[in-house]
């Protein structure tokens, strides 16, 4: 007799070899990709080679490097790891290295670039490796021990995680965003809520937004504490991978019969756009509680929200307008190809015109590292994921997080505000 | 680097969802390798803690609150807890990234929410690693942690997962087969 297993499970169970798995078993399971980036490949690489003393990676096609965190170098210090993070692809020969100037954030770059795969097993060392997920796989962040143990054996150990299983009926609203109904669940759920735990999100809502949307939602499935985000593979799935993908792919669906630790339905119709306040992404707002909030600065970036069809729409609200006086707008495109189809669409003008800062694809002030850092008691509004102190700059700055067109909206008012407020509807072919 | 049976040290404690922020704020994850100059930054972001790490004692005990060590996977926040000085983190729970980082290192955590909400700082505690016993030595009480899964217990006390990779590769070596596989 077969067990019923959820998506993750069965994930796990052919990467350990076993038939079968249950929550809280304790795994080696095969890994399919492994990503490190330039704050975590430096002490991997040194641990793998110094103290685990292994020569080779396993396979380094089925690696990926980025530098991101703190690339371009903000400093002296910040050189010096990305140039320990190139010698070590380098000399390993790992096959999907990304230069500054040619990759941007991992999160955006894996996916562009067809590297993570429906039913594969994904680790990456940054904690919003669980953005892959989306794309029907497990996909988890690790530290740098871990990723060197991958690299040295191409396993690793795993418990496998209850699944809490996020129904969403019905569809969105105009204007609502994935980025809304995400920070509403983190909202209800808590930081802490889908702890080590897997979030698996299915239902209507999903079938109607595009990869990019759903991309944001399982980004910020660390937020609930979550081990991995994981959604269905369908048509949008498909259609995404299609061109892209670097090897063949086998999806992976939860049985019927699979056993849920517990089951949250929403009804997506119903959820308003909102923001998370400081100083926690689980505290939640109705946008309508903090509208007026004074800012002084707007950052449109990271791995959550700055893909191109973010940026479309950020452009359509700020298309003819100017940023207010007394606010700067930042704009980080997240992968250098989102940048240049950016060009390609006259968007980059749009938001020079408009009084923006458009930069270089990097994380840049999403973790305070540079080209946005908050000082004292500032107020910044951010389509970033994490608003804890300190987070941005300093540690009495206030982040609160939106969505990207609240966020163009709110550059052009200086307050945050409704985008209705500025722009009288999102066309529909980029809602 | 084996594991210590038995722990003493001075309580400090912290709250709930401490995140690794402001365990070791981003802008220090230049010193990425160097675990001293790490440690001399440790919970800086928490506010009003920013000067804890010169407090630290070596060998004190860090206590915190539900979901301890959320946020990023950057290895560098138990290493720099571990770099102030501090033998040992026991929390009502623990943030995965964290908790496994901690396990992978071969640093000792435990996770007891009856001693995370009755523990005070500056109270003198005695933990028998071994037993998961924290006995609170300025309350007289005495409280148990939780027990781990056989395979994490058995890397905390080889020293983490350094030696067992060491250990998989000269196997893999011994039976002849190609390393990596």
């Amino acid at each position: 007799m077969t067990v019923a297993m959820t998506m993750t499970e069965k994930i796990l169970a052919r990467g350990a070899g076993r038939e079968s798995v249950r929550p809280g078993d304790l795994v080696l399971a095969n890994v399919d990709f492994a990503m490190g980036h330039d704050l975590t490949i430096p002490p991997a690489g040194k641990i793998m080679r110094e103290q685990m003393g292994a020569e080779k990676i396993w396979d380094p096609d089925r690696v990926a490097v980025t530098q991101d965190h703190f690339q371009p170098a903000k400093d002296a210090a910040s050189a010096t790891l990305g140039r320990l993070t190139r010698e070590f692809s380098h000399d390993m020969g790992i096959k999907w290295y990304f230069e500054v100037g040619q990759g941007g954030i991992c999160h955006t770059v894996l996916p562009e670039n067809g590297l993570v795969l429906p039913g594969e097993l994904v680790v990456g060392a940054d904690s919003h490796s669980c953005t892959y997920g989306a794309l029907n796989n497990f996909a988890t962040g690790i530290g740098s021990t871990d990723l060197a143990c991958v690299f040295a054996l191409g396993e690793l150990w795993f418990r496998v995680p209850e699944t809490l299983k996020f129904v969403y009926h019905n569809r969105l609203r105009e204007w609502v965003e994935a980025k809304d109904l995400i920070l509403y669940v983190i909202g209800q759920i808590g930081v802490d809520g889908a702890r080590s735990k897997a979030m698996e999100h299915t239902g209507e809502a999903l079938r109607h937004i595009d990869m990019e949307a759903r991309l944001t939602m399982t980004n910020m499935a660390i937020e609930a504490g979550a081990k991995n985000g994981i959604m269905e593979f369908d048509d949008v799935t498909k259609q995404y991978l299609d061109g892209r993908a670097k090897r063949p792919y086998q999806p992976v669906s939860s049985d019927p019969d699979a056993e849920y630790e517990k089951v949250f339905e929403f009804d997506a119709e119903k959820v308003e756009l909102g923001v998370a306040k400081p100083m926690s992404p689980d505290n939640y707002a109705p946008l309508s509680e903090v509208a007026g909030t004074k800012l002084d600065q707007v950052f449109i970036g990271s791995c959550t929200n700055s893909r191109i069809t973010d940026l479309r729409r950020a452009a359509a609200v700020l298309a003819n307008r100017k940023v207010a006086s007394g606010v700067r707008l930042i704009i980080t495109p997240s992968s250098h190809q989102v940048a240049i189809q950016a060009e390609k669409e006259g968007l980059i003008g749009t938001f020079l015109a408009a009084g923006a800062a458009w930069t270089t694809a990097t994380c840049g002030a999403c973790l305070g590292g540079h080209m946005g850092v908050l000082g004292e008691g500032e107020v910044c509004l951010s389509t970033t994921n994490r608003n804890f102190p300190g987070r941005m700059g300093h540690p009495k700055a206030q982040v609160y997080l939106s969505n990207p067109a609240v966020a163009a909206a709110s550059a052009v008012t200086g307050v945050i505000s409704h985008p209705s407020e500025v722009l009288e509807k999102m066309p529909a072919e980029i809602r | 680097m084996t594991l210590p049976k038995v722990v003493r040290g001075r309580a400090w404690k912290f709250g709930d969802n401490i995140d690794t922020d402001q365990i070791i704020p981003a802008k220090y994850a230049i010193y990425s390798l160097d675990e001293k100059e790490l440690g001399k930054h440790a919970m800086e972001g928490v506010p009003a803690r920013d000067t804890w790490a010169s407090q630290v004692t070596q060998g004190d005990i860090l206590v915190g609150g539900s979901n301890f060590g959320c946020g990023s996977s950057r290895e560098i926040a138990p290493v720099a807890i571990r770099g102030a000085g501090v033998s040992l983190v026991i929390a009502d729970s623990f943030a995965r990234i964290f908790f496994r980082n901690a396990i992978n290192m071969g640093y000792p955590i435990l996770q007891s929410p009856q001693a995370a909400e009755a523990i005070e700082e500056g109270d003198e505690l005695e933990v028998d690693l071994e037993q998961g016993v924290i006995r609170n030595m300025s309350k007289g009480d005495e409280y148990r942690a939780e027990a781990f899964p056989k395979f994490m217990n058995d890397l905390l006390r080889m020293g983490g997962l350094v030696p067992w990779v060491r250990k998989q590769l000269e196997e893999r070596r011994r039976r002849g087969a190609a390393v990596p596989r």
